[in-house]
């Protein structure tokens, strides 16, 4: 029985950070670990995913795979599972993962598990930890099927070296043209120097006691400090002080940084569903009441203009 | 104009505000506010707006749940949709199970476009509109902030990892909305009156097993305060950073 396949999440050759997350995990469910890699021109990124446990690595190099496409992908990987059988195949809960999760899923008529945190895979079943309700609650579901298809969230599992054989297997191409039913007229990156929200390991935030663009500068600069990534609460991104993407929450980005800072954000049950699974929190509030003090490691009841700044300051000693 | 028919999925949900507790190792849904689900909202409004704009004729609103949902195709109907259909099914199916009864009921519509919203706050699988998808052989185009129709094509632009996106598909097609596409609109005093008028369908889901199985449902270890200091802002910040360093062992560039 051929193991645990993870697929590869990748746009131009950047690949996802939970795609290493996930192969790094994958040795523990026993049997070998692939790296499945789908893109046109990728065949040189295949070396590495053995440094992170890659006993194979599948690759499917061809024109038609050039930008992430529901149709080409899912045709693709359904040729594949009937050739090599894996036992289960994890995605990264990204847009594209879930969206390629989701249509393989259904094509197999299965049962998927979304956005896991947590996994036990042995022969033909999986049993996934899932946050349901914003995460005030979690849910234990098994999913069986051969191959078991998942999706984990980014940050839960830690990217661990280890050696691989990382054999590279080159699949036979099985989409065709007629599989393709979306055309990808354009993609903006968002051009930042700093990590993006979700595969960053420290992670600030400002909220609505910023008051303003000049309070979103103070906590950019702590941000740059830690090389994090900036994100905010809906206060902010609704009055315009930060983009849309920025939003940490129910209804924007869940993160599980290794820290996350909150900064004049009151820590609204919406805003911890994105953020109180964060390894340590610390937060900055005037308000000794804030909510966000109920999840924080390290709370200062203080005036962030004054705090951040001096704080800044301290971490440069 | 154009004289699409819109079909929008709308799930009903706990309220984003709601305390979640068990009961019997289920979560107890006694007394909780039931809402729209965010995404739907936004969906429903979309669909509305597309009305407005002369490029659909007719938007209805199917939701597959218990009777309480009809709760949730009102508030759409008091929105601005035309019509409804209740799928009759247990509250406990899952997303294949939701999938393919909600599938069945979009097919004997034959809509132009098939809205929804790309997760659910509840069970947060994002799954449902995907599958549906599938099982129709539509094209899908998920987490949009924006679409424009003309020659029977969709223009979406939508979030994607590292950056934003823009798909075209044919249509009929399913679309999943981000909230950032729009901001719903509340129900006038006139709306709420009208809805009540409106018509609504009930028909039973296809009868279908759930893939997966609900092992256990508990409530989170839940994330307890720490350490909380109300001092100077220059102790304060000292003692901080020293948390930083040497407990969390941040590296500071
Ligand atoms: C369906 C739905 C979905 C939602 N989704 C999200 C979501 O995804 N993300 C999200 O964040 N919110 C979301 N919200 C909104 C949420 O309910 C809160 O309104 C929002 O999180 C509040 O943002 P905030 O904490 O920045 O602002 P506030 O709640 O106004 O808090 C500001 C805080 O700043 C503090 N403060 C003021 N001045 C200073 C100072 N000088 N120094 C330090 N602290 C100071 C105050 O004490 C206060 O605690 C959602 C709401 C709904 C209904
Ligand atoms: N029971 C349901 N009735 C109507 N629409 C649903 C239902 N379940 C899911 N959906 C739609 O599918 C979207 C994603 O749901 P989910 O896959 O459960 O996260 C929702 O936002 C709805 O638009």
């Amino acid at each position: 029985m051929a193991g645990t396949w993870v697929f590869v999440d990748q746009r131009d050759g950047n690949i996802r950070k939970v795609s290493y997350e996930l192969l790094s995990e994958a040795k523990k469910f026993g049997g070998e670990v692939a790296a499945v890699i789908f893109g046109q021109g990728v065949e040189g990124l295949a070396g590495e995913f053995a440094k992170y446990g890659a006993d194979k690595v599948y690759v499917a190099d061809d024109a038609i795979f050039a930008a992430y496409n529901t149709g080409a992908y899912v045709a693709q990987i359904v040729a594949m599972i009937k050739e090599y059988s894996p036992n289960a195949v994890l995605f990264g809960h990204t847009i594209n993962g879930r969206d390629m999760a989701s249509r393989l899923a259904q094509k197999l008529d299965a049962g998927l598990a979304t956005d896991a945190i947590a996994a036990e895979i042995s022969d033909g079943k999986g049993i996934f930890t899932r946050a349901i309700y914003a995460g005030k609650a979690i849910a234990k579901v098994e999913v069986t099927g051969s191959p078991v298809v998942a999706t984990i969230r980014a940050g839960v599992w830690e990217v661990v070296e280890g050696a691989g054989a990382g054999e590279v297997v080159k699949a036979a191409i099985a989409a065709t043209a007629a599989d393709v039913y979306q055309a990808a007229k354009e993609f903006i990156p968002t051009v930042s120097a700093r990590p993006e929200l979700t595969e960053a390991a420290v992670v600030v935030s400002g909220g609505r006691g910023c008051k303003g663009p000049d309070g979103i500068k103070v906590v950019e600069q702590l941000a740059d400090l830690l090389g994090a990534a900036l994100g905010g609460s809906r206060a902010s991104i609704d009055s315009g002080w930060l983009g849309h993407e920025l939003q940490v929450g129910q209804t924007g980005k869940v993160v599980c940084p290794g820290l996350y800072v909150a900064c004049g954000i009151s820590g609204a049950i919406q805003h911890l569903a994105g953020m109180s699974s964060s390894k340590f929190i610390a937060a900055i509030n005037t308000d000794t009441e804030a909510p966000i003090f109920g999840v924080a490691d390290f709370g200062v009841v203080g005036d962030l203009f004054k705090v951040v700044p001096l704080l800044c300051d301290e971490l440069k000693k | 104009g154009m004289n699409l028919k819109v079909l929008v999925c709308v799930k009903q949900t706990f309220d984003t505000e709601a305390k979640i507790e068990l009961k019997d190792g289920k979560i107890n849904d006694a007394g909780i506010n039931l809402i729209i689900n965010p995404y739907d909202e936004v969906a429903v409004e979309g669909a509305i707006q597309l009305k407005e704009k002369k490029i659909a004729t007719e938007v209805v609103v199917v939701s597959a749940g218990a009777d309480k949902a009809m709760d949730a195709i009102r508030t759409a109907l008091a929105m601005g949709a035309d019509r409804g259909i209740l799928v009759k099914q247990d509250t406990a199916a899952d997303e294949y199970a939701r999938a393919v009864a909600l599938a069945d009921a979009i097919k004997a519509e034959s809509p132009d476009l098939i809205l929804a919203g790309h997760v659910a706050s509840d069970d947060g699988s994002s799954q449902v509109p995907t599958r549906i998808a599938e099982i129709l052989g539509l094209p899908h185009v998920n987490v949009i902030t924006s679409i424009e129709i003309a020659d029977g094509k969709a223009t979406c632009t939508s979030e994607a990892d590292g950056g934003t996106a823009v798909t075209e598909v044919a249509i009929p097609a399913v679309i999943s909305s981000q909230v950032s596409w729009n901001e719903p609109r509340y129900p006038s005093m006139k709306g709420i009156m009208q809805a009540k008028k409106k018509p609504v369908a009930t028909v039973d889901a296809v009868a279908v097993d759930n893939k997966v199985k609900i092992v256990e449902v508990g409530l989170p270890a839940g994330k307890t305060a720490g350490i909380k200091i109300e001092e100077d802002p220059d102790v304060a910040a000292a003692k901080l950073a020293d948390w930083m360093k040497n407990t969390v062992k941040v590296e500071v560039k």
